[in-house]
């Protein structure tokens, strides 16, 4: 009891100053850094002799973009999901199409003599889906595989056809027989008339030259929307957001420092892909290299805009996971990832043009595929620079640093 | 010799606040903080001290200048969050309450980060000795205890060397070590002459660290003083506890009856008496007279006396004069 007492002394004892007392010193001192605020450093200093301020030389950007680097190379998980996920499903579906077994062949003929007499007898055949191209336009549904064998007039100075197609791939030697078989059985005379198989193996034109495009663009996709939005909304429940917003850290330093991080994580990521595919399957980019980088980052950012407006209010997982699932699925499934998105219905082309994705894989194959210069895709640029510019403007309107 | 102090008269604070309000707009809106007024001194350890819910945080919060008040004027070191922001935050350094810092990170590399921000700074290593966890430098944030991790949180609050420092609740869910060790630091920070505002919701930590402190019940400052000017506001140093039943009836009373009350705070020096059930608390300042005249009189009644404890009045004892509550983590001693 007495003891209890004598520590309660000891206690007001210890406390330094009498608060009665204090307002006068504080005037004092106060005053000074009034007269001079560059005296801050000697009144700091002079109150304990651990108070050695020093001048800080970092750059907040580079400390956070290094910050973000090193947090992301010690998740095992998140390398995997970047680095890995893509490359299986490289190797997954380029190997699913290159056996594919396809009774029913779509094939074109293009205009000339004798074409609807031919087009006439190969359509009666059910195993064969035939329309009439002009001879560019088949050269290019041939290319990107929405056809898998041309039928053409022979070259000047012969009589008969030229067949086109891809020896590599099975769908055109299928489509030669079934072409064969079905001449021989409406047994007209263009049966009799010789033809040219010509190898028709234009790079480019195999489902795992369209498919690589479309993986680089959901793994940017996917970039943007888990390594940019998923990661601030985790900040933001930790309440780290809210702990840098208490520093003089400049805000545009930290957006800044987490869309270069990803950008960086981003590089390796498309190299892999690239390389890995170039030496499984021989998929080269036709175009400008220089090209096709500038889009990668036009990509990366226009996702990692997309990333932060989806992030920029979500104060739980529950709700991220399910704003990133809605701005993914959309995109998945329709901006062609895996498939063109020509196959569905006319009047969804133009809305499915306006997905950020659709844009950018457009260019993306131009550039990739058919060796296009991407300034010849004028409308899908600026829809990408629209995105980019309109995401990341209505991310900063609307971001909540705390709740 | 004529001071200019009358004419900055907020210069004269740490912090200044007046009238402070926030209402969060909900429905029915909630007044966290209904009109509070405080003024903190340069070099003060000034602590917030209440139950959960009191609108400590949310004070503390505007005073960061992380939440917009919906009334009233704030001024921190002299300066208006409005025009200054960033020279403010230059200057001061803040711990929030379940700060949760990347578990990827080392100690060192959080506490660079953070250094990072400010134009000026201690180094690292200064900044982890200063809450004693140099030996952790490598150490992931994941593998430290929740004692470190909270030390963690003061070396990024402190690694600015601020003049300033928010600490809110900074040893809530501590083991009693961890909590010592903690004190320890910001006993060493206040010797600095930093000024400091702190919140907890233990009582025996504010007794021990403040200068000051201001109760909070329900948005409002209930009490403000020094802890002893607190505790002696009570009229007596020591409290007696204990329950008294009737001989008469020798089953459980329910409730101590209100002429018997009278009757105690009659003894000498007692000034206040309360009773909680069938549980009765005096506070008094002549300990031995009163327990000589307490037993005298449950002599004299042919009453039987138990549960009889005796100690030193604390701040818990203030607050539940003032609020008839106890506080949440305060065990009775």
């Amino acid at each position: 009891m007495e003891q209890g007492r004598a520590t309660a002394d000891n206690a007001a004892a210890s406390q330094n100053v009498a608060p009665a007392t204090l307002p006068a010193t504080t005037r004092s001192r106060t005053d000074s850094a009034a007269r001079d605020s560059a005296t801050r450093d000697t009144e700091t200093s002079g109150v304990g002799s651990a108070s050695s301020g020093q001048a800080v030389v970092d750059w907040p950007i580079l400390v956070l973009v290094r910050t973000r680097l090193i947090e992301f190379t010690r998740k095992p998980a998140a390398v995997f999901w970047t680095y890995v996920f893509p490359l299986v499903m490289m190797f997954i579906l380029g190997s699913a199409f290159r056996s594919q077994g396809n009774t029913h062949s779509e094939i074109g003929v293009v205009t000339g003599p004798q074409q609807a007499e031919l087009v006439d007898q190969l359509s009666d055949s059910p195993e064969l889906k035939v329309s009439s191209l002009s001879p560019a336009d088949g050269l290019n549904q041939l290319r990107a595989g929405r056809i898998v064998l041309l039928i053409r007039p022979a070259p000047e100075g012969t009589v008969g056809w030229e067949f086109l197609y891809d020896p590599a791939r099975g769908g055109g030697r299928l489509a030669e027989l079934q072409i064969s078989e079905q001449l021989r059985e409406s047994h007209g005379t263009l049966e009799r008339l010789p033809i040219i198989t010509t190898p028709y193996s234009e790079p480019g034109g195999r489902y795992i030259d369209f498919l690589i495009p479309g993986l680089i663009g959901m793994t940017l996709l996917g970039g943007g929307l888990w390594g940019v939005g998923y990661a601030i909304v985790d900040m933001r429940i930790r309440k780290l957001l809210k702990r840098y917003l208490a520093t003089p850290m400049r805000r545009s330093d930290f957006l800044l420092g987490i869309v270069f991080s990803r950008l960086l994580f981003m590089f390796p990521q498309v190299a892999m892909i690239l390389v890995a595919s170039y030496f499984a399957f021989s998929v080269k980019i036709h175009g400008s290299g220089l090209e096709f980088a500038g889009l990668v980052i036009l990509g990366g950012l226009q996702f990692a805009g997309v990333g932060l407006l989806v992030a920029s209010r979500a104060k739980s997982m529950e709700t991220m996971s399910g704003l990133i699932n809605l701005a993914m699925l959309p995109m998945w499934t329709l901006s062609g990832i895996f498939f063109s998105y020509q196959n569905f219905p006319e009047f969804l082309h133009w809305p499915i043009r306006l997905l950020p994705l659709t844009s950018l894989l457009d260019v993306l194959r131009g550039v990739m595929l058919d060796g296009a210069s991407c300034w010849s895709f004028p409308i899908e640029l600026s829809l990408v620079a629209a995105w980019t510019i309109g995401t990341f403007s209505l991310a900063l309107y609307l971001f909540r640093w705390s709740d | 010799m004529l001071h200019s102090v009358a004419a900055q008269p907020d210069q004269a604070f740490a912090i200044d606040c007046r009238g402070l309000r926030k209402t969060y707009p909900t429905r029915p809106p909630v007044e966290a903080v209904q009109g509070v007024d405080l003024q903190v001194h340069y070099g003060e350890c000034f602590g917030v001290l209440g139950p959960n819910g009191a609108g400590k945080t949310t004070t503390m919060e505007i005073l960061e200048g992380l939440l917009p008040a919906t009334a009233g004027q704030v001024r921190v070191l002299g300066r208006s969050w409005d025009s200054d922001a960033r020279e403010i935050r230059q200057r001061i350094g803040v711990s929030l309450q379940e700060t949760i810092l990347s578990d990827d990170l080392t100690v060192q590399e959080t506490v660079r980060l953070f250094r990072s921000f400010y134009r000026q700074a201690w180094t690292v290593d200064q900044a982890l000795a200063s809450v004693s966890l140099q030996e952790k430098a490598n150490a992931r944030v994941n593998k430290l205890s929740g004692g470190q991790k909270q030390r963690l949180a003061v070396a990024c609050a402190v690694v600015s060397d601020p003049e300033l420092l928010f600490l809110d609740e900074p040893t809530t869910g501590l083991d009693p070590t961890s909590r010592r060790e903690v004190w320890e630091i910001i006993g060493r920070l206040r010797a600095q002459g930093r000024t400091i505002l702190l919140t907890t919701h233990y009582m025996d930590e504010a007794q021990r660290l403040c200068d000051r402190v201001a109760i909070f019940d329900q948005g409002q400052v209930i009490a403000l003083g020094t802890p002893e000017q607190l505790i002696r506001s009570l009229g007596g140093d020591h409290i007696v506890r204990f329950t008294c039943a009737p001989v008469a009836t020798p089953q459980q009373v329910e409730v101590a009856e209100e002429p018997w009350l009278e009757r105690l705070r009659q003894l000498p020096t007692v000034s206040l008496v309360e009773a909680e059930g069938a549980e009765i608390r005096l506070a008094c300042q002549h300990l031995p007279a009163v327990l000589t005249a307490l037993i005298d009189l449950v002599r004299q009644e042919g009453r039987v006396l138990s549960d009889l404890v005796t100690r030193g009045a604390t701040l818990d004892d203030v607050f539940i004069h003032l609020t008839g509550k106890r506080l949440e983590g305060t065990p009775e001693s």
